[in-house]
């Protein structure tokens, strides 16, 4: 690799680096998110020819927004010839602006752009698809093409799906002003669900789509981190952050070379990725300090017990169950439960996890794991007959192929015993 | 005389790396190391986990325990090198070396060393885990 090649690949990290805060930077200033979004890909068009020849700027960030901002007002001027012309400090001279600005630019004065744009991407009024859509699109950059390609949809279709998002919040009430404090958390628990979210599309994904679909979990990542630099003492983000860096470090054991899921209990854990690990411990074990335990937190301490056992059967399950009974407190919910019931069938066994979930069923009666929970369980019981009937329904529920075909599995084995 | 090599670079565009991009960049680093280590002129060596994962003690009267790095700065200290050499010069010339390997931006700052102990952990404690204890309030 030469050293222009790097520096391609530098700024292509910087590009994306630089995204969520130019893109909020720019959005306050011109209040239009397509006003935005045209400036910033223009200032990262001129980014492209200018920081190879000339060398990067001390700030690339400062420099996108600031060379954003100019390219946009000069579009404006030639659309409206009768406009005033902006202001003159907009448009002087790129090396002063360019200081002033990163004084300006500095420390904290991102925080709450960077937060404004994220929570103006998950709107209440916005479907959750839409959403991740639209802060795929607008805090990370990424092009349409590539998240039509994570959705395993057309690029027309995501296409169309961004452009309602973006008219649903163009005509809803969208708050530009800087949130005070009651806001900054409401929407900081908003913002952080979406993250979640973004993680998840990625790593609900099949084998076969990790490599799309997978970058999304990466993505998520960045923007926990980015998250956290925002709020370094907020115990649920690091959390938040902690749990997705613990389970995106399994990612390279959750699929055998032909893309079916390989259980946590059967994944070799040599693959799994030891500085994810690290940093995910080492983020819990600052939010454990703060006291003040949530949701994310406990899941985070959940994931850990699974990532530090150097074995499956060196797993603490009375630790993961106790901390699941925390998490039932926290966040009640008959997920939460189900997941504790694997916990308590390998500590009290599966009669005891049986009854648990036993009372889930009305509201757990369309979700694949509650079946495939529920088959396991009665096929260790011997039930066979009606967990034949749980991985029937199991199937007909599941979300990918590799889902699927990890039930069959299971079904193929009853059938061949009950034949023998 | 001994240096550290201290390595400040953009924690966002290290960050951003992929596995492959990164794997690429330790993999000539490691052949600087190895030239070193051959030469025996090479100490520790650290990769700090990202600022995030980072806090700081603040003296005082009453020491305060502070979430996030030392200094939120551009650049970030990620990591460091300890190099025996003959003179300043020399300590730039390994800084440039390293500087070809990782060609990104950033900068080596090069500072000898007053005292040094060896200690004499193994490569695996840093493998080892943090206890994670229960994180009921």
């Amino acid at each position: 690799m030469t050293i222009a090649n790097i520096d391609a690949a530098w700024i292509d990290a910087a590009l994306t680096a630089a995204c969520p805060q130019a893109m909020a930077a720019l959005l306050r200033y011109f209040r239009d998110l397509d006003t935005a979004e045209e400036a910033f890909q223009d200032a990262c068009l001129r980014a492209l020819k200018a920081w190879p020849k000339n060398g990067p700027p001390r700030d690339p960030t400062a420099w996108l927004i600031l060379v954003g901002r100019n390219a946009a007002l000069d579009g404006v001027r030639k659309q409206s010839k009768s406009a005033p012309l902006p202001p003159e400090e907009l448009i002087s001279d790129l090396e002063d602006a360019e200081a002033a600005l990163v004084d300006r630019l500095d420390g904290e004065h991102y925080r709450d752009d960077v937060l404004r744009l994220l929570f103006i991407c998950c709107h209440p009024d916005l479907p959750a698809t839409q959403q991740v859509a639209v802060a795929l699109r607008i805090v990370s950059g990424l092009s349409v093409k590539q998240i039509a390609r994570a959705f395993l949809v057309g690029e027309s279709a995501m296409e169309q799906r961004i452009t309602r998002a973006k008219a649903r919040i163009g005509a809803a009430d969208v708050p530009f002003g800087a949130p005070n404090a009651e806001e900054r958390e409401q929407r900081l628990t908003a913002v952080a669900a979406m993250v979640y979210l973004v993680f998840n599309e990625g790593y609900s994904a099949g084998g076969k789509e990790l490599r799309t679909r997978g970058s999304l979990c990466d993505e998520a990542i960045r923007l926990a981190r980015l998250l956290l630099r925002l709020f370094p003492s907020e115990p649920e983000i690091m959390g938040l952050t902690a749990l997705l860096l613990l389970q995106h470090a399994r990612a390279p054991a959750r699929f055998d070379a032909e893309g079916a899921v390989v259980l946590l209990e059967d994944q070799d854990r040599s693959l799994w990725n030891g500085r994810m690990i690290a940093e995910g411990l080492a983020l819990i074990d600052k939010a454990v300090r703060h006291r003040r335990p949530g949701p994310y937190l406990v899941q985070a301490a959940i994931a850990a017990e699974h990532d530090r056992a150097e074995r499956a059967e060196d797993t603490s399950w009375t630790r993961i169950d106790l901390l699941y009974g925390d998490l039932e407190q926290l966040a009640p919910s008959p997920v939460v439960t189900l997941n504790r019931a694997v916990a308590v069938s390998k500590v009290a066994g599966p009669q005891a996890a049986l009854a648990m979930i036993e009372p889930l069923a009305p509201k757990l009666s369309g979700y694949f794991h509650f079946f495939g929970l529920k088959g396991g369980l009665l096929l260790q019981l011997g039930r066979r007959e009606e967990a034949r009937v749980a991985f029937d329904q199991a199937i007909a529920l599941a979300n990918t192929a590799a889902e699927a075909a990890h039930i069959r599995l299971h079904l193929d084995r009853l059938m061949k015993e009950g034949a023998g | 005389m001994l240096y550290a090599i201290l390595c400040y670079n953009f924690e966002d565009v290290v960050g951003a790396w992929t596995a492959a991009e990164d794997a690429l960049v330790m993999a000539r680093l490691g052949v600087v190391e190895a030239g070193l280590a051959a030469a025996g002129r090479l100490g520790a060596v650290g990769r700090l986990l990202p600022t995030t994962a980072a806090v700081t003690l603040r003296k005082g009267r009453e020491a305060l325990v502070i979430d996030g790095p030392f200094a939120e700065t551009k650049e970030q200290l990620l990591g460091f090198y300890v190099v025996d050499c003959g003179d300043l010069d020399a300590a730039i010339d390994v800084a440039r070396e390293l500087a070809v390997a990782n060609p990104a931006r950033g900068a080596y700052e090069i500072r000898p060393l007053a005292v040094y102990r060896p200690g004499h952990l193994s490569e695996a404690r840093a493998k080892r885990s943090p206890r994670v204890l229960g994180v009921k309030a």
